[in-house]
């Protein structure tokens, strides 16, 4: 069975914990436990109809507050793929929820509301999405129960969104009117709108091709962690231990080391005692090489002409994800890029952007939480890195706090050959 | 070039997934602990901790927190098993903290070790200066862990702070603490119960046989069929009856209780896990029942 990451988005009353509900609830994957407890917390708040919303919302300040504070993820299935959602909220604080639920997604759900149509927050969720770059966006148009499933309001407001999403980079959008609450065109297609003429979302979803969402092309294996048994069975064992991050990498394979540039060639793929005869992302391997060479964690092992871009200076989108504080020029950080680890100072912030109408502002001269700007670091030491729009896992990093640890802002690499 | 041949199953991926997150902990922390209590969660875990460094040994010793009221079969599961691997075991006795005063033990009809196991649990992770502790919680589990990271940064207390988590990335994680702190780590959070189950079958995993359908005796309490044992002997005026029964879950016996069941193999558990209409922990678990954000209240205070 495939597995498809999925993450959503919405303003507070688009209906987005409503719509997963429904999933969850049309696709059988809400327990009777589950059920029972909300139908009873939704009586006990004097609530006409059950609130599928509090099976998402699971923490007491979330309950009180009737909003969702946090990433959750929900699990379901069925016959056709397994799911994972990364619910995240829509509030205008919390930008920094979706850009964690979209660093993993292979797609995005946006929903609007029927009536208020393309809002700033969908806006944003849809550049948010694009920035990090999700293969798939389907933007819901949702409450079609209450504009009489109108063919003409949905038309609207699809056209507005396309005009938006012209001008961002998304590869393949979808657009589905629906009603969570009713049911409409989620599990299955709806009578309310014989105008539409697309699937369903959960066909959409089970469907939808995933397989060509990872690089098969660039050989990209950072080593995690040197495998070596010291046993008398595997006395000279030697394991580069890793998860593939691009390319197909087959015994028998050239390879190159970065940073010593040395090369060598594949003799074995391990995974728990089973010799495999190739590997891809993602998967987790350990790799045998035919030449004793000195390999640490941190270090890229790639092809001899085709290899990532070593260097200590880094252009870069960054999200700032941290309350009460803002980058600027002079900081200094932690970054973690890869297997590897380093420190970093900003050298120039060149602006920040404004999500809402794409305006780069150059004047700026800090960025705090859920802003959104161009950074130029000085590294302590090389990192080996692709675009991010080549490949999510050789062109991202985090920045992490030096004295409190804390993970402040979720980067991209963008323009590697300056 | 095909793309298909390029898709991994979803337990290929869920398994490199947990794998890259247990080699990131053995490489980043200097003192990493794995808890086993010898349920089926830990088994998966403690597999994959195999896979994950193979073919040398496990580079941490394992902690099972045990309330003195653990199911003989499983405590015997877990001691075999961890002498197979050649592992270190620590146990972390809850009778010990009791004996030692640290807590007290609770008494009553119905009462359960389960809550105060956070005492012991705590001081294990203290003793033994873990920096990291690998536990087998899965996110569908229950709502509060359904927002809970894969590293659970952890204060001095063990406490969890639901409101000042960090944002997890990619496959970035951030490990960092200051002495005294550690941090919690769940490889299995993306993983299902139903992924579990295909998992120990693919695997071929043994399992203790308290999971197979078994008779023995038991009685209702709050609409969930109860063993009898010698801590939870049957409550006043409730019909003790021989059943055909499993259990979904296998924790403390006070508050862990079985389901009807004729599922003696792994492919009849699998059927019935695809085929059941309640959670694990609804179905089973007494501890859950306290309330609403009975899960959340004990994470705040160090729980699992």
């Amino acid at each position: 069975m495939e597995l498809l990451r999925l993450a959503t988005a919405g303003s507070v009353d688009d209906g987005k914990s409503t719509l997963i509900g429904r999933l969850l609830y049309d696709s059988k994957s809400i327990f009777e436990d589950q059920l029972e407890a909300v139908e009873r917390t939704s009586r006990d708040q004097g609530a006409e109809y059950t609130n599928l919303a509090l099976l998402t919302d699971g923490l007491r300040a979330e309950r009180e507050q009737g909003i969702t504070i946090d990433v959750a993820y929900r699990y379901f299935a069925t016959p056709k793929r397994k799911f994972i959602i990364a619910d995240t909220p829509g509030h205008i604080q919390y930008t920094r929820n979706m850009v964690t639920g979209a660093s993993t997604a292979n797609l995005t759900m946006i929903l609007v509301d029927a009536r208020n149509g393309v809002i700033e927050q969908s806006r944003r969720h849809t550049f948010l999405s694009s920035l990090l770059r999700v293969p798939h966006v389907v933007m819901l148009v949702n409450k079609m129960d209450l504009v009489d499933y109108s063919e003409e309001a949905y038309q609207k407001i699809a056209d507005d969104f396309r005009a938006f999403a012209a001008k961002l980079d998304i590869p393949d959008l979808t657009i589905i009117p629906v009603s969570a609450l009713k049911g409409d065109n989620v599990v299955s297609r709806s009578e309310n709108m014989p105008w539409y003429e697309g699937s369903s979302l959960l066909h959409h979803l089970e469907n939808i091709h995933i397989g060509s969402d990872l690089n098969l092309i660039d050989v990209r294996f950072p080593v995690q962690y040197v495998v070596r048994p010291q046993s008398d069975a595997y006395h000279d064992y030697r394991g580069y231990a890793g998860t593939v991050a691009g390319g197909t990498i087959k015994v028998g394979d050239e390879i190159m080391v970065q940073p010593s540039g040395l090369t060598s060639r594949v003799v074995g793929i391990d995974l728990y005692g089973q010799e495999l005869q190739e590997a891809h992302p993602p998967m987790s391997v350990s790799i045998r090489l035919a030449d004793e060479l000195d390999i640490s964690r941190g270090d890229m092992l790639c092809r001899p002409h085709n290899h990532p871009r070593a260097t200590q200076d880094l252009d870069a989108m960054i999200v700032w994800m941290q309350q009460g504080t803002r980058i600027q020029e002079g900081n200094r950080y932690i970054i973690k890029h890869t297997t590897r680890t380093a420190k970093t100072i900003v050298k120039d912030l060149q602006y920040r952007l404004d999500i809402n109408d794409l305006h780069r502002d150059e004047k700026t001269t800090s960025l705090g939480l859920n802003e959104i700007g161009r950074v130029t670091l000085r590294i302590t030491q090389p990192l080996f890195v692709d675009e991010y729009r080549r490949n999510r896992q050789t062109g991202s990093f985090i920045l992490i706090d030096e004295v409190t640890g804390a993970t402040v802002a979720a980067g991209m690499v963008v323009d590697t050959d300056i | 070039m095909s793309s298909i041949d390029y898709q991994l199953s979803q337990l290929d991926l869920l398994e490199a997934e947990s794998i890259h997150i247990m080699r990131e902990v053995a490489a980043e922390f200097e003192r990493p602990g794995l808890l086993f209590s010898g349920g089926k969660d830990s088994i998966v875990m403690l597999r994959l901790a195999e896979k994950a460094f193979w073919p040398a040994k496990i580079p941490f010793p394992l902690m099972h927190v045990d309330t003195g009221h653990n199911f003989d079969e499983v405590i015997e599961y877990r001691d075999r098993r961890a002498a197979e691997l050649g592992a270190r075991l620590i146990v972390a006795s809850v009778e010990d903290a009791i004996a030692e005063g640290l807590v007290q033990d609770p008494t009553g009809p119905r009462a359960s070790r389960n809550s105060i196991q956070t005492v012991p649990l705590l001081k294990g992770i203290l003793d033994n200066k873990f920096d990291a502790v690998f536990g087998g919680a899965r996110r569908d589990e229950e709502k509060a862990r359904a927002k809970e990271r894969v590293f659970s940064f952890r204060d001095e207390f063990g406490q969890w702070d639901p409101k000042a988590q960090r944002p997890e990335l990619w496959s970035l994680y951030n490990g960092r603490h200051r002495p005294g702190e550690h941090i919690r780590i769940f490889p299995l959070s993306n993983w299902t119960e139903l992924d579990i189950w295909q998992f120990v079958k693919r695997e071929e995993l043994e399992l203790p046989s308290i999971y197979f359908a078994h008779k023995r005796p038991v009685f209702w309490r709050d609409n969930m069929l109860m063993a009898v044992t010698e801590v939870t002997p049957a409550d006043e005026g409730a019909e003790v009856f021989e059943q055909m029964v499993r259990y979904r879950t296998v924790g403390d016996m006070t508050c862990t209780a079985a389901v009807e069941s004729e599922a003696d193999t792994l492919d009849k558990i699998i059927e019935d896990v695809a085929a059941s209409r309640i959670t694990e922990r609804g179905a089973t678990r007494a501890d859950d029942r306290a309330s609403e954000a009975a899960m959340e209240d004990r994470k705040r205070e160090g729980y699992f």
